[in-house]
């Protein structure tokens, strides 16, 4: 398909602005650009044409199943997208005068609140702007922590080996050392591992539990009292909250920060890579170090980002939280969990579980045994699922499972969505032992083929060149 | 009590059963029983779609919508199309996930090309990633970008954003990197100092065009001072301006930054918006985050992917130059849509009728006795007044209906867009006059 | 001299104390389509065991170790274009010169090394 600068007409273009009502004004000419912006000149149904074939091209949860683990893709109601459209949330200034932002500000309070009943925390910031973010910025309350008492020889970070790339980057970032901890056989924290790492320079360990294999950490009690004893603190990555809110909550488990994900937990949508929402919430001892998230707070906090946050998706997560109440957050959690159980259940004598447990709102399929039987990878699998309409399971994660496909139906999916893509599954499971050769050059429905990634990373082509000129 | 689990109550029940179960709580088993919540969660009763909606607007009813705004200062009210408010609802691009899986994804990988080839010619520059956070963070990410083992120094203008100073000292305390900053003269940042500041262990420069007051920088000057002392120059730059001024590649930027909310994202309270980064071809593969690149698929058809991503944190893990993985998409989605809609013509008039009315109020207002300009240099559309009662004028503009300038240091900075006509521009001139009569 | 390191480099030592360095030929099989190469800057002092680069696939990065200690006089540039060359041949392909060489202990001969990988 062309690209849209490729439909671009000289002279065509959208009628948008009035003359200008005031005398002009010359930018001196030291200070102007010599070339102009190539930039498409396209009439308004060019361009609403050009995207729509575009939005033919991809595929969101709204559209259909897309059980990508540890991103949570549940259905992102529509409501939500109405209310941060209002434009009394959307026209506001964010430095106007504080007597006239009392909405916005009602909103953050609200949402603070309820993230922080939610997560067992007793402050919360909501600047962060993405999962990512949040963890730097919760790693960066633990460095002022230790800092603000004179203990500066703090300065490593313990991941399990099963963690997101993620939490090791975020500690350096944050100027950590990380170090990385096998996990035990059965894809939890090695407690004896974890003591031989602690000592009087952990800062802190960052986990998530139900971990990335979707279990629950049985342990986790004795976890966070073993890091608290030796002087560090315990981070809590919310990538996995979907399977526990209203049931248990971080902050009774021990941990000392949190960062949630609203694009994920909260059913604010994704956009492709986002705009997400990063929200960081910490016991009290730690409230001094949190950003501002609020005109109220002081200016001299910490700050991550401008202003105060990804607003407009605060504004969906207040309104999917309110619309679900105590007992719907709750009731989403189980649903979540019972969704992955059920599917999971329905692949027996397919595809085998990684661990063979009731798990959380996730599982993780191993497929190294059925790779050597058949010669058909997690890789040909997942692209098999394209065809099918179903997008694929997070391949290859957690790396401590090889062939690894994880799969989070999440809770807003029927009984009859998980059936229909169990039995694809199972297809796909016998198919790969009757014809391999059509899964390894899957998919075929698609709009393109498979992509050569190593050309693309050999000879980067990263803008149109506008060559004809 | 809303709800959006489809599953009626027999059908949970019988998906309990099929795997020989009789309640949620066995599900849980794994929970130690001292750690579950025993309780409801302290929040409200969930509620229907009609009550939430009524609750949500009381809410935004709260806040005043201005009808104009004079107000900048890192956010900027422009028009926006409406095609740039349609298009990004479309649920494909709208509740998609990272395009991980590109056969299912070239729509939303390729409305990242056309993005970061917009933002290219846009700058000038030779590559863009398909954005960060916000201008705040991609300076934060800019400059560490430019440090390596001997050069971890970096230096930063006192004109930037006060938010964009904030970020990055969190990013330099984070990372354990000096900042120093690079004082202002007359509005504008101080070459003298710069060069003074300039040792051989600095790594990155940056400099905001035009800065915080509205003035524009001797760009080239810096960059040719920071290249003297084999230093980079991160140049953070408004991108409605840069449809008219001299791209951070004509300046000989190493690296272009800027707050892309003004490319047709709404003021909302602050967010979402998008960060902007483009380099030059040799620093390519420091950028930090998503980059979509162009390929063949196995057919030779032309395709697009995900691509250097072993930069990044999923395979780079420590060693990785930045965290990030979720960036602002739809954001810069919307920033395409807004760039196509408008064009260059499009981008060119909103500069150039901001800066014309800008001007145009600036010159009314400064002839109200008592009322200056605080720096005599050439601005785009912001700027820095000294003026008495500004306190009064701010509620008396506000009373109808108009969001005045920001009270900054000892003065009041002023923006006029594109949006502002020159009867309100004309009331603001009548309102101060009367209030300083 | 050519030896390789148990971290499947190898290295050519010449009398006059400089070397080069690069990845043995299992390596690059065992990577795939290398994409791009890090490599030291002309100066650095490299350790014995020590990482000094890296080299990337498209899913993977893996660090390379240097199988001596001395100091680096030149970087093969080509590679920075042209990964592949360490794909097609990877005993040409080498990423570093150093001189001041100090042979480390622990080297393996070819035999040595293809029994080595053998027995992997």
């Amino acid at each position: 398909m062309k690209l849209i600068f490729e439909n671009s007409i000289e002279g065509r273009g959208c009628e948008l602005l009035p003359a200008c009502d005031v005398p002009a004004v010359e930018l001196p000419i030291e200070l102007r650009r010599a070339v102009k912006p190539k930039l498409p000149q396209l009439s308004e149904i060019d361009i609403t044409r050009h995207y729509t074939a575009l939005s033919k091209r991809a595929h969101g949860v709204n559209c259909g199943f897309y059980p990508l683990g540890s991103c949570t893709m549940k259905y992102n109601p529509r409501i939500d997208e109405e209310i941060a459209a209002l434009e009394g949330f959307t026209n506001i200034h964010p430095l106007a005068p504080a007597h006239t932002v009392a909405g916005c500000e009602e909103v953050l309070t609200r949402c603070g609140e309820a993230l922080a009943e939610i997560t067992g925390m007793d402050a919360m910031s909501l600047q962060p702007a993405a999962g990512a973010h949040g963890e730097f910025t919760g790693l960066l309350l633990i460095k002022s922590y230790h800092h603000s008492r004179g203990d500066k020889k703090r300065t490593k970070i313990i991941v399990p080996d099963s963690a997101h790339g993620t939490n090791p980057a975020s500690a350096a970032m944050c100027g950590f050392t990380t170090v990385s901890i096998p996990s035990a056989s059965d894809g939890c924290v090695d407690l004896n591992a974890l003591q031989a790492a602690l000592d009087d320079e952990v800062a802190g360990l960052m986990l998530t539990n139900p971990n990335t294999v979707g279990l629950f950490d049985k342990q986790i009690l004795k976890i966070t009292e073993l890091v608290h004893e030796a002087g560090g603190l315990v981070y809590y990555d919310g990538a996995n909250l979907n399977a526990i809110m209203g049931v248990v909550r971080p902050g009774d488990m021990g941990f000392d920060v949190v960062h949630l994900n609203l694009h994920k937990t909260f059913a604010t949508p994704h956009g492709g890579g986002g705009p997400g929402s990063g929200p960081v919430g910490c016991k009290s001892f730690l409230a001094p170090f949190l950003p501002a998230s609020s005109i109220k707070t002081g200016k001299d906090a910490l700050q991550v980002r401008s202003f105060y946050g990804n607003f407009l998706v605060i504004v969906k997560a207040l309104t999917y939280i309110m619309t679900l109440g105590a007992e719907g957050v709750r009731e989403a959690a189980q649903n979540a969990v019972l969704n992955a159980n059920y599917l999971m259940k329905q692949l027996e004598g397919s595809f085998e579980p990684a661990f063979d447990n009731i798990c959380m709102h996730e599982f993780v399929l191993c497929l190294e045994r059925f790779k050597h039987d058949t010669g058909v990878s997690a890789l040909d699998v997942a692209k098999a699922m394209i065809d099918e309409g179903i997008h694929p399971p997070t391949m290859y994660f957690p790396l401590i499972v090889h062939e690894a496909l994880m799969l989070e139906p999440t809770e807003t999916e029927s009984k009859s969505t998980l059936d229909d893509a169990a039995l694809v599954l199972k297809r796909l499971y016998q198919r790969a032992f009757d014809e391999p050769e059509s899964m390894h050059s899957a998919p075929h429905k698609a709009p393109i083929s498979r992509p050569d990634e190593v050309l693309a990373a050999r000879q980067p082509v990263l803008r149109y060149e506008f060559s004809h000129e | 009590m809303g709800s959006y689990v489809p599953n009626t109550p027999s059908e949970r029940k019988s998906m309990l059963n099929a795997l020989g179960l009789e309640s949620y709580a066995e599900l849980y088993a794994d929970v130690p029983a001292s750690v579950l919540l025993n309780r409801p969660l302290n929040l409200e009763p969930g509620k229907s779609e009609l009550e939430v909606r009524r609750e949500m607007r009381k809410i935004a009813d709260k806040n005043r919508v201005f009808t104009d705004i004079l107000r900048g200062a890192g956010a900027y009210d422009h028009y926006i199309p409406a095609v740039a408010k349609s298009i990004p609802q479309k649920e494909e691009f709208l509740t998609a996930y990272t395009p991980y899986q590109a056969e299912m994804s070239q729509g939303v990988l390729q409305s990242i090309f056309e993005y970061q080839t917009m933002i290219c010619e846009l700058t000038g520059m030779a590559v863009s990633n398909a954005s960060v956070y916000d201008g705040a963070s991609a300076a934060a990410e800019a400059l560490a970008m430019c440090r390596d083992r001997k050069r971890t120094v970096s230096l930063i203008s006192e004109g930037v954003n006060p938010d964009v100073l904030a970020v990055v000292k969190s990013y330099c305390f984070a990372s354990n990197h000096d900042l120093r900053i690079i004082p202002l003269k007359d509005g504008k940042t101080d070459l003298d100092a710069l060069k003074e500041l300039l040792s051989d262990d600095v790594s990155g420069v940056f400099v905001q065009q035009p800065n915080f007051y509205g003035i524009f920088e001797d760009c080239e000057a810096v960059s040719a001072l920071v290249h003297e002392r084999g230093a980079m120059f991160v140049m953070g730059c408004n991108p409605i301006a840069l449809a008219i001024i001299k791209t951070p590649a004509e300046c000989g930027a190493d690296i272009a930054t800027g707050e892309g909310q003004p490319l047709g994202l709404p003021l909302a309270y602050g967010g979402p918006y998008l960060g902007f980064m483009a380099a030059t071809a040799k620093h390519m593969r420091k950028l930090p985050g998503r980059i979509v690149g162009q390929t063949v698929d196995r057919d030779g058809n032309t395709a697009y992917v995900l691509t250097l991503q072993a930069r990044e944190q999923h395979i780079r893990r420590e060693k990785a130059s930045s965290n990030i993985c979720s960036n602002q998409a739809l954001c810069a989605l919307t920033a395409a849509v807004y760039m196509s809609a408008m064009g260059e013509r499009g981008i060119r008039d909103a500069a150039m009728q901001s800066m014309a009315k800008a001007h145009y109020l600036q010159e009314r207002l400064c002839s109200i006795d008592g009322v200056e300009l605080k720096y005599q240099a050439p601005f785009f559309h912001e700027f820095l007044l000294k003026m008495p009662r500004a306190g009064e004028i701010l509620a008396e503009l506000e009373k109808a209906g108009i969001l005045g300038g920001l009270p900054v240091d000892d003065g009041v900075l002023w923006c006029v867009t594109e949006k502002v006509s020159r009867e309100t521009l004309d009331r603001v001139e009548a309102i101060c006059r009367e209030v300083l009569a | 001299m050519l030896y390789y390191a148990k971290s499947h480099e190898w290295v050519k030592l010449n009398e006059d104390e400089t070397a080069s360095i690069g990845l043995s030929d299992y390596a690059q099989k065992e990577l795939g389509d290398l994409v791009f190469v890090n490599l030291p800057m002309v100066g650095d002092e490299l350790v014995a065991g020590a990482v000094f680069g890296d080299v990337e696939s498209v899913k993977a990065v893996s660090d390379v170790y240097s199988p001596v200690s001395g100091e680096v006089t030149e970087i093969n540039e080509e590679l920075l274009d042209n990964p592949a060359l360490i794909n097609e041949a990877a005993l040409d392909a080498w990423f570093v010169r150093l001189n001041n060489v100090e042979s480390a202990e622990g080297l393996l001969t070819q035999e040595e090394y293809d029994a080595y990988i053998a027995s992997l």
